[in-house]
Order: C-alpha cells, then sequence, then structure tokens
C-alpha cells in the first residue's frame, strides 16, 4: 500500500529524515518509535504533504501512485488521514459541519452522492457513541477550548468518520491518561480491517500495550536504526533510546521486505 | 512598619534558636540553602502593599501576632478522631502532619506501587537522600522580595511530605497529606514542605488537607514543590479549611516536563487572611495545566489567589478557571498571570475568574496578567463580577423553597463548573457537603459529624 | 515562506472593484473653508435661518478645537483648506422630482454598484435612498412608506418638509461640540438621510442609504438622523464606495439615532470605500462618528458593521442607554489589509438601570494592516443591575500586520456584572493543512475560516446583505492568506 524509499527530507535548510525506508501493507499495524528529534513528525507531515518540508531524495509510493507529487487534499480524498500531534484550532467552525465538509469533499471526489446535514448527523452521532467522544464536542468549534485528552479523542473520531484506508496517528497518545488511552486505543483497534492500515507514530511503549503492532520501527537520527516486532518495544522501554544509538546499523534494515 | 520589623525579627530570633535541631544539618547544600534563604528572608522583610504581588493583601494581622513555633505533639488526636474530621474517611493513602510534624502513628499506606517512597522530609533529609540535592528548593523560588514567605519556609525547612512516584505507576488510589494545628495556648506557625517527583508516564492523584482543631490563631505557611516527569498525569487537590481565626499562606509551585499534565484543584473555605500562590512552568513540549480554584470567604475572612503560568515550550496550554463567592465584609483577591515565552510558540492559554459577590460590603479585586512575547499564540482571559440573579431567586421561591435554600442552591450551582471537574468522586461528593455546611453557617470544618 | 501563505496573500489581495469613476458634470465649489462657503452651502440647499446659524456656530466651535491623536492611526497632516465642501451633479441643481428626472449616468452607476433605483428593477424589501456626492439623487419607496406615516428622505428635504423633527432632534445625541471631525460636519453638512418611524409602527422593509463619493478632492459629510417614536422598529442599512484616486480624501459623516420607549433600532454598515493601492497610495479617510440614544425604557439599538475599505477608519458607533431596561449591541468585523489602519471599537454608556450592552468585535489583519479595536464601557453610579459582555477576537494572517486591543471598562455601580473576553491568534498554514489533510480544498478552507470568525457578526446583518458582505470579506481577502 505504501512504500518508503530512500526518503530524504529537511526544513529550513536542515537535515531531518536522512534515507528512510519503509514498506507497510494492507492490513498492517505499524507503529513507529524514536527519540525527541529523530523524525517521527516529520515523516508524518511529509507523508501528508505538508510543504514546510522539502524532500531532497527518494520517493513515496501510495497505491502505486506517486504519493509526493499529490496536494494535501488529494491525497486525503486517497484515503489518507493524519491524526494530528497538536490538532489545529478553528474558531467558529463546528466540528460537525467541518467534518461534514470534510465527508463531503471525500465523496465528491470519488464520485459519491454528497451526505445532507440530517444523514449526516445520524452518522456524526453514532460515531461519537462509539468512540467514546461526548457529544458536545460535536457542537463545539473545532478544537477551540478543547483540553488535551478530549483533541486527541476528536482526531480519532474524526479518523472514525472519514474511514481512512491509511491512517497516521502522530503521537495520538501522548499526554493521555489511562482511560483516555483506552478510549484511544479501542478506537484504533475497531479500525483494523484487512484493507485498511496504520502506522501508529508513539514517543511511548505503553500505547502498545493496547494496540499490538505487527512491527515495531525505531527512527533514529532520520533513518529506521531498528525494525522488529512488539518485543522490540518492550526491549526499548527497559533499555531506553541509548541502546539504539550504540546499535545503528550502516545500512537500515527495511521492514517486511 | 515598627511592628513589622519586630515580627520580621522575631523569625529571625526563631531561627537562629531552632537551627541546630533542624533535620539534615550539617550538610553543605542543606546548610547554604537555608542560609540563603533566611538571608532573603532578612533583606526582604514581610511584604508590604507596596509590591505590585501583595497590592491588595496586608498581611499586617499577621505579623502583627507574637506567633511561636508549634511543638510537636498529637494532643490527643488519633486514628478514630481523625476519620471525623472532613475527608478523614476517604478511600487513600495517608500521611499525617499534625503542627508540621509527620505522625507516623496515624499514617497509612495502603495500596501504594512497587518502589514508591512515601514518607517524611524531616526523615529524608536526616539520612541525606540525595534527590532531595537535587530538586528541594530548585522549583519554588525564594529570591524576589515578594516571595518572603517562601524564603521562609525554606530556611526554616524541616518536615513535610517527600514522595516519589516510580517511572509507570498507575496509582489507583488518591495521596491524601492532612496538616492539622492543634491547639495551643499562645499563637505557634507551622512550616510544612513538601517535595513530590513523579516519574515518567505514572499517573497519581495527591491531595493536601489543611485544618485546625484549636481555638485562637495560627500560621501555616506551607510549600509544595511537584516535579511532573515526561507523560505524567497528576491531579492536585488542596482543600484548605483552616479555622476562621488561622493564617494560611501557601504556595504551590509546579514544573511540568514534555506531555505532561497537570491539574490543580484549588479550593479555600477557611482562615481569616489567606494567600495562595499556584505557580506552573509548563517546561516541555505539548504538556498541559489546568488550574481550577474555589473559594469561597465570609464574615472578614480575606482571601488572595494568586496564580502563574509560565509557558516555557511551545505547543502547552493551559486552561485556568477560578471561582469566588463573598458574603459579609470578606475580601477576595484574583491575580491571573500568564507568560508566554519568546519560543512558546502556538500556546494555548485559556484564563477565566469569576466572582459571586452576595453582600454589598463583599469585595473582589481582579486582575489578569498577561506577558506574551512570542506570537503565534491563542490567549484568551475573562472576568466577571456578578450577584445571584433575583430572577432566578424568586423563581425558586415561587416553587416553595426557602429563602436560603433558593441561595444555596444557586451558588451551587456557581460552582458546580468547578466540582465538575474533580475526577475523584469521592472527594467531590464530600466537597459538596462542605461547602453546603458552610453555606448554611457553620462554623468550623467537621462539626457534628 | 510557504507557497500556502502566499495563497492566503494572494487572497487578499484583489483589486478593489468598484473603482471606476462616473464622468458627470458637477457643480463643485472651489476648495477651502470658511463662513462664507458655509452660508453659500446653506444658500444652495435653500435652508432656514435657524440652520444656518447651527452650522455657523459649529464652525466658530471648531476653529478652536483641534484634530485628535490619540487614535492608533498614522496619516500626514490634512489640509483642510484644500477640501472642496460642496459637489453636486449639475443635473441635480433642482432636485429631481422622479427618477426620468435623474441623470442616466447616475442610475447606471448605481446599477453598477448592484443597487438599481428603477421602479421595476429595485431590490425587493428595500427602501434605497441614494447619495451621490454631497446630495441625495433619489429615494425609492417613498410613497409607499408614506402611507404609514414613516419619513424617510433626504436630509435636506427633511429640512424643507419637517423642520420641527429636524430641530427637535438634530444634536440631541451628538451635539455640535462632540469632537473635532463631528463639529465639522455639523458647519458643512451637505446632505444624508432622516428617517423618522411613528408610534407604534414597524417599519415593513429594510431602509437604506447608499453612499457614493465620486467627485475629487472633495469632502463627503453626510449627516444621517433617524427617529423610532415609541414602539416603533426598523432596520437600516448603509453602503458606500468611491473610485480609486491616488489622494486621499476625507469623508466625515455624523449618524444620530434616537429610540424612545420600547422603540428597536437596528443600524447595519457595509462599508466599502476605497482602501488604497497596495502601497498605501490614496484612499478614503474614514473619520466617522456614530451614537445611538436609548431615550426610552426597554428600548434597543444595535450597530452591526463590516468594514473592509478605507485607508485609516476612525470610528465607534456608541449607545448611551439611558432608558431603564435599554439594550445596546455593538457587532463588527474590520478587516485591514495592505496598508490599512483601523481604529474602531464602540462606547457603551450605562445610566439606566438594568441597562445591558453586548460587544462582539472581530478584527481581521493581513498585509501591513493595523487593527486597533477601542472600547469603553462606562457604567454609572445611577445604572443599577447593569450587564455588559465584550468579546474581541483578533486574527492575524501574515506576520507584518497588527492587532491592539484597547478596552477600558469603568464601573461606578457594584451591582453591575462586567465580563470581557479577547483572543488574538493567527490564521495560516496550520488551520489550512489541517482542513486540507481532511480533505477539504484550499480556496473551501479559507472561506471557511473567515467565515467561521465572522459568523456571530454575520448572523446581526440582513440575510441579503450578509452574502454580500460575505463575498466583500472574501474578496478583500484576496491574496493574502497562504
Amino acid at each position: 500500500m505504501l512504500t518508503i524509499k530512500n526518503l530524504h527530507a529537511r526544513a529550513e535548510g536542515k537535515g531531518i529524515l536522512r534515507g528512510v525506508d519503509l514498506e507497510i501493507r494492507k492490513g498492517e499495524v505499524h507503529a513507529l518509535m524514536g527519540p525527541n528529534g529523530s523524525g517521527k513528525s516529520t515523516l508524518a507531515q511529509v507523508l501528508a504533504g505538508r510543504d514546510v518540508y522539502e524532500v531532497s531524495q527518494g520517493e513515496v509510493l501510495y497505491d502505486g501512485r506517486n504519493l509526493l507529487e499529490m496536494t494535501p487534499e488529494e491525497r486525503a480524498h486517497a484515503g489518507l488521514f493524519m491524526a494530528f500531534q497538536y490538532p489545529v484550532e478553528i474558531p467558529g467552525v463546528s466540528n460537525l459541519y467541518f467534518l461534514r465538509s470534510a465527508l463531503n469533499s471525500l465523496r465528491k471526489a470519488r464520485g459519491q452522492p454528497e451526505l445532507d446535514a440530517m444523514d449526516f448527523l445520524h452518522i456524526a452521532k453514532q460515531k461519537a457513541r462509539e468512540f467514546g467522544l461526548d457529544e458536545s464536542l460535536l457542537k463545539r468549534s473545532v478544537n477551540q477550548g478543547f483540553s488535551g485528552g478530549e483533541k486527541k479523542r476528536n482526531e480519532v473520531y474524526q479518523m472514525a468518520v472519514l474511514e481512512p484506508r491509511l491512517a497516521i496517528l502522530d503521537e495520538t497518545d501522548s499526554g493521555l491518561d489511562i482511560d483516555a488511552l483506552k478510549i484511544v486505543a479501542n478506537g484504533v483497534n475497531a479500525l483494523r480491517h484487512p484493507d485498511r492500515a496504520i502506522l501508529l507514530i508513539t514517543h511511548y511503549q505503553r500505547v502498545l500495550n493496547y494496540v499490538t503492532p505487527d512491527y515495531v520501527h525505531v527512527l533514529y537520527n532520520g533513518r529506521i536504526a531498528r525494525s522488529g516486532d512488539k518485543n522490540l518495544a518492550l526491549h526499548l522501554e527497559e533499555q531506553g533510546y541509548a541502546w539504539v544509538e550504540g546499535q545503528a546499523p550502516e545500512r537500515p534494515q527495511v521492514a517486511g521486505s | 512598619m515598627a511592628t513589622t520589623a519586630t515580627r520580621h525579627d522575631l523569625f529571625l530570633s526563631h531561627f537562629a534558636r531552632q537551627r541546630p535541631q533542624f533535620p539534615g544539618g550539617g550538610q553543605a547544600w542543606l546548610d547554604r540553602l537555608r542560609q540563603e534563604a533566611i538571608e532573603r528572608f532578612a533583606e526582604a522583610g514581610f511584604p508590604t502593599t507596596r509590591l505590585e504581588n501583595w497590592k491588595f493583601t496586608n498581611v499586617l494581622p499577621l505579623t502583627r501576632t507574637a506567633f511561636q513555633p508549634a511543638a510537636p505533639k498529637l494532643d490527643g488526636l488519633t486514628r478514630e478522631k481523625l476519620g471525623r474530621l472532613p475527608l478523614g474517611r476517604l478511600d487513600a493513602a495517608r500521611l499525617v502532619f499534625v503542627n508540621g510534624r509527620f505522625a507516623a502513628e496515624l499514617s497509612s499506606f495502603e495500596g501504594l506501587p512497587k518502589g514508591a517512597r512515601v514518607g517524611s522530609l524531616a526523615a529524608a533529609l536526616e539520612e541525606g537522600n540525595a534527590r532531595l540535592e537535587e530538586h528541594l528548593g530548585r522549583y519554588a523560588a525564594y529570591q524576589p522580595p515578594d516571595r518572603a514567605f517562601v524564603a521562609l519556609n525554606t530556611a526554616f525547612l524541616n518536615d513535610g511530605a517527600f514522595l516519589e512516584i516510580p517511572q509507570g505507576a498507575l496509582l489507583e488510589k488518591p495521596i491524601h497529606l492532612v496538616f492539622v494545628s492543634v491547639s495551643e495556648a499562645q499563637p505557634v506557625f507551622s512550616q510544612p514542605r513538601n517535595l513530590i517527583l513523579v516519574g515518567a508516564g505514572a499517573q497519581v492523584a495527591l491531595l493536601e488537607t489543611y485544618l485546625g482543631l484549636g481555638d485562637g490563631p495560627y500560621f501555616t505557611n506551607a510549600v509544595t514543590e511537584i516535579v511532573a516527569a515526561e507523560n505524567t498525569i497528576v491531579d492536585h487537590y488542596k482543600f484548605q479549611l483552616e479555622s476562621e481565626d488561622a493564617f494560611h499562606v501557601a504556595t504551590l509551585q509546579a514544573r511540568q516536563a514534555r506531555d505532561a499534565r497537570f491539574t490543580s484543584h484549588n479550593v479555600s473555605l477557611g482562615g481569616r487572611l489567606v494567600r495562595n500562590d499556584v505557580n506552573v512552568v509548563l517546561d516541555g513540549e505539548g504538556s498541559e495545566s489546568a488550574l481550577n480554584g474555589l473559594f469561597v470567604a465570609r464574615g472578614r475572612q480575606h482571601v488572595d489567589n494568586h496564580t502563574l503560568a509560565d509557558h516555557a515550550k511551545p505547543h502547552c496550554t493551559s486552561h485556568e478557571l477560578y471561582q469566588g463567592v463573598l458574603d459579609g465584609s470578606a475580601a477576595g483577591v484574583f491575580n491571573g498571570a500568564i507568560i508566554v515565552r519568546a519560543n512558546a510558540q502556538k500556546t494555548d492559554a485559556i484564563q477565566h475568574n469569576k466572582n459571586l459577590l452576595l453582600s454589598e460590603g463583599a469585595t473582589i479585586n481582579t486582575k489578569p496578567q498577561l506577558e506574551i512575547f512570542a506570537d503565534d499564540v491563542r490567549c484568551t482571559h475573562g472576568a466577571t463580577v456578578g450577584q445571584l440573579d433575583p430572577d432566578a431567586l424568586f423563581y425558586l421561591r415561587s416553587r416553595g423553597l426557602p429563602y436560603p435554600a433558593a441561595r444555596n442552591l444557586l451558588i451551587r450551582g456557581f460552582a458546580q463548573t468547578i466540582l465538575e471537574r474533580m475526577k475523584v468522586e469521592a472527594l467531590r461528593v464530600e466537597l459538596e457537603e462542605l461547602l453546603f455546611a458552610r453555606l448554611s453557617g457553620s462554623q468550623r470544618f467537621g462539626e457534628g459529624r | 515562506m510557504a507557497s500556502q501563505t502566499k495563497d492566503l496573500e494572494k487572497l487578499v489581495q484583489q483589486e478593489y472593484k468598484w473603482g471606476w469613476e462616473t464622468l458627470v458634470e458637477a457643480d463643485t465649489i472651489p476648495p477651502g473653508l470658511n463662513e462664507d462657503v458655509i452660508r453659500v452651502i446653506s444658500v444652495k440647499k435653500n435652508e432656514p435661518q435657524w440652520m444656518l446659524e447651527w452650522r455657523l456656530k459649529a464652525y466658530r466651535y471648531w476653529q478652536t478645537i483641534k484634530e485628535p491623536t490619540w487614535a492608533n492611526v498614522h496619516y500626514g497632516p490634512i489640509d483642510y483648506q484644500a477640501i472642496a465642501y460642496y459637489s453636486a451633479p449639475r443635473s441635480n441643481q433642482d432636485r429631481p422630482q422622479s427618477l426620468e428626472e435623474v441623470d442616466p449616468e447616475i442610475l447606471r452607476t448605481y446599477e453598477k454598484l448592484g443597487i438599481p433605483l428603477r421602479e421595476q428593477e429595485q431590490l425587493a424589501g428595500v427602501a434605497v435612498d441614494a447619495v451621490f456626492d454631497s446630495v441625495s439623487v433619489a429615494t425609492t419607496f417613498k410613497k409607499k412608506l408614506e402611507e404609514m406615516g414613516i419619513i424617510f428622505c433626504s436630509f435636506s428635504e427633511a429640512v424643507q418638509e419637517h423642520p420641527e423633527l429636524v430641530q427637535k432632534w438634530l444634536g440631541s445625541v451628538v451635539p455640535y461640540t462632540d469632537n473635532f471631525f463631528a463639529t465639522l460636519n455639523a458647519a458643512v453638512f451637505s446632505d444624508g438621510s432622516f428617517v423618522y418611524i411613528p408610534k407604534g409602527v414597524r417599519c415593513p422593509m429594510e431602509l437604506s442609504t447608499y453612499f457614493r463619493i465620486n467627485a475629487q478632492n472633495t469632502g463627503q459629510f453626510e449627516r444621517t438622523l433617524i427617529v423610532a417614536d415609541e414602539g416603533s422598529y426598523v432596520s437600516y442599512l448603509e453602503g458606500c464606495t468611491a473610485p480609486m484616486r491616488d489622494t486621499n480624501q476625507l469623508h466625515a459623516a455624523v449618524v444620530e439615532l434616537v429610540a424612545l420607549d420600547s422603540a428597536q433600532i437596528r443600524y447595519a454598515t457595509v462599508q466599502n470605500w476605497y482602501p488604497g493601492d497596495k502601497e498605501g497610495k490614496g484612499g478614503i479617510y474614514n473619520f466617522v462618528t456614530k451614537r445611538g440614544k436609548c431615550q426610552g425604557k426597554n428600548s434597543k439599538i444595535s450597530w452591526t458593521q463590516v468594514e473592509t475599505g478605507s485607508a485609516i477608519t476612525w470610528k465607534y458607533p456608541g449607545c448611551i442607554l439611558q432608558g431603564d431596561n435599554s439594550v445596546g449591541e455593538f457587532y463588527s468585523v474590520a478587516l485591514t489589509n495592505n496598508y490599512q489602519q483601523a481604529d474602531t471599537g464602540t462606547k457603551m454608556i450605562h445610566i439606566g438601570k438594568n441597562t445591558r450592552s453586548t460587544i462582539i468585535s472581530k478584527g481581521i489583519s493581513a498585509g501591513h494592516g493595523q487593527n486597533s479595536y477601542r472600547g469603553k464601557v462606562q457604567v454609572l453610579k445611577s445604572a443599577r443591575g447593569a450587564r455588559n459582555f465584550s468579546q474581541c477576537d483578533s486574527l492575524l494572517i501574515g506576520d507584518k500586520c497588527g492587532a491592539h486591543t484597547f478596552p477600558y471598562l469603568e464601573v461606578r455601580n457594584p451591582t453591575a456584572q462586567v465580563e470581557h473576553e479577547a483572543t488574538t491568534s493567527k490564521i495560516g498554514e496550520d488551520q489550512l493543512f489541517y482542513c486540507q489533510q481532511r480533505g477539504i480544498p484550499k480556496e473551501d478552507a479559507i472561506t471557511m475560516i473567515i467565515n467561521g470568525f465572522c459568523k456571530q457578526v454575520l448572523a446581526e446583518l440582513p440575510m441579503e446583505f450578509a452574502v454580500e458582505a460575505q463575498k466583500l470579506l472574501g474578496v478583500s481577502l484576496e491574496g493574502s492568506v497562504g
């Protein structure tokens, strides 16, 4: 589904990604871990099409298409969703209206009929119940005045409504108490599907107690330094990222290849 | 002024006399810390209303009183009696301090995780715990002249709680720190000092309660330092339930690392002259503070709440709501400072202060203080001062509620937003009861239980 | 920086679409100001003696006062002797009695602006008074309104036809001594609209004045007076445009509103004077005094303004809440782009018991625009139970613009309840990228963000105009977000 080959990216002249290789297939859940500044969020943003990053080398194929040539909305239309590390506030635009605009944009791009307000409301409320989102948040402005936990839950909720094919979650588990973490994890698990892939970017191991990944990768210095199964995460938890530093291979391994 | 100078001297002489008995004496770092703090206090003296941060709070009534150090005694306090005090039966690990000293015989340590260190600061000081040197006195600044009470507490560093919560621990029960002042023939003071270190990824709820059992004035000067490591969840509750003759000054200083979430619930119901400082430093990306406050004062009570949310890193959030209910000739002060440092882009800061004045004689001084050095931020502040809605009162009375009940119901409605934010259910329920008792005019907390 | 910022900026940079000039022969008196000029204006308008005396009193007072400097706007000195104080289309010399007599060039001008004046094309449900330079050229639906006792005519006509009403209310809310620009207006005002709604009458249609500055080097000094008698209701809207010229032009208008017991006035402005070019050259100086007096019990005045034009805007529509339980409202969107400057806000003066006021101010700054909110809420000793809620939000687009908030609060009654909220935020790449990542195309995202920000204010405009205002905001912002 997603093939990243030797991806290099930089921001303001500084190299952040230095040759990332990653293959994600349908139905898989990949966890990407790494210390601060290793390039995790940059990778997510580059995949979603944030143009503050300049891709200097490498390629990314998504269902055989050149992802890097697509605009952010085209990527979204093609089923790529990113849960933001720091979800953005949009004052005066209700969560519900925002999400309906988003869903209808996707439907329009896919040649499906747009949903009217009533049909959409039905779906939105049902998903809110399923994904443990307080319904009052639907009427409030997008992310405005939300607590950190509410923002993160709102991201997972949006993901549930938009039903992406490839979901990238950028540190959605950070700063959550244990109850909120379980809700987010349940949301991710509910989306697991043979046709869907999930890239779970995290700084902390705890979320992997609730979402079992098929692969765990460690990003270090802009490259994937280690890949393995869920035990790699446990190992990291015990050893800390310093362990990776001492172990970083010359040629990064390609996961799942 | 002469009087103030005298009481300032009085504390200096107490310091000189008590110094040899302070725990952990002889450790160079500790001796130096106490020495520097007493020097700062000696220079600054007690704060006057000329200092911006003390503009509306005159501590003269406090400095005019000849306080003596509180004696280390239990005064007949037993577990049974303790259980009858407010929150005495809360399902929690409990550390009890009487007159500022740890009372092991009244404390219990159920439900604590493996590797947790929970106990007396004095004991830790005596044994020379290395973590203390690293953290104690490093967060609660005592240097500026308006921090003289922190300097005084730091100089007299003695007992309080020292808690170390290990990495990744998820505490199911809260940790309850109880500070009781028992009666003495003359006015006494105690200066509890707490240091709380929360390891990465840990989740914990903490409660401090302050109570007085005797008659007559006493003075509590407390300082709590909390260090929240990466991705921690710390819920801090402070219930100030002192007697209405008490002087209560307290500083809560928290430092948050990346992704740490810290919530403070600061409730003030008692005290004659009360000053709370709640300061948080958001010192890691993605950290979040919620500062909630509720103060209820009547008669001649004076309650001053100063808060500071210091945004030092990008992408941090602080949401603050302080609510005050003032009756009689009570005076309330709220000063909410938000600092957004130059690199703290994408800061999201919201601050609200809402006040309810129940009488013509009650006053409130409320002031937001925003210092913003970054340009991509969202800061909101709002303040309201209002009265009970006469239409709502009339409506309730026309439904048969007597005036006092109608009034209490509306006040409770007003306080509800704060109460709702308290996640520990048992705690919230008990606070609601205390609030009701208070509104119905009971003099002392824990009476008639 | 990123291409998204550029897109936002591009969106803001769209050309002013109303900048053409109409070629009509004009009767303009030469530039300069003295008592003779005032007498000439008065003679041209065939005014009664009392009107001339009021003008002269104002002029004499004006000579003793200085131009205010406290506003957060910067401009070179204005030469008041270089301005022509009267200009009228020559064809208008004897005011046309019917639309057939109006110069077809002028009719075409209004058509081009989207304000058809011919009877068969008139906007349904909107009566229009069209003011071209210094004079009113046409008023539609007059007859129909007259049947209900509503007076809606040009100010000049009101002076002739209803002198008792004009004399009673003129200057009762904004006295000729009020401030520098209002005093100047009192001395030289040329025309404007006059409205009187009799007791108990609910005006069945929107009343509207459309102002157009055409002549060069003239100032426009119109004066509007609206009196709503007991229990009446009126909704009023003004719009304005001007040709693009590279010199600055002065517009110093005065609007006075009076609401008697239980009367209600809604006054909306969509201000789109020429803002100057991208380098800040030219544009209108819009120095306007607007004030309403809720004189009667339970009366209500609400101001809604969408300010997108003018090089400089200096304007504080306010309410004097004199009657018990009276209500004042102020809803404002002010947008500054390129080198535009706006210092705008409101003044709510609570005098009566249980008076209430609401202030919602939304400032948008783009380019090098500077936007200041200046608001004063005053609760006098007598205003027991007064309430105010103020919300001032600023949106910055790009990093060369500025937003400033100056809230003043004076509370002299302890039972008052006053609430103030302020936010400053930046629109930009983050919000756009977030929308795009969810699949929403960029143009839609920009519209969504701006409309979301202004929603509370646009909701206060009459439906047809809300749509216009939304478009106007989009156009004025074109080229600035990206």
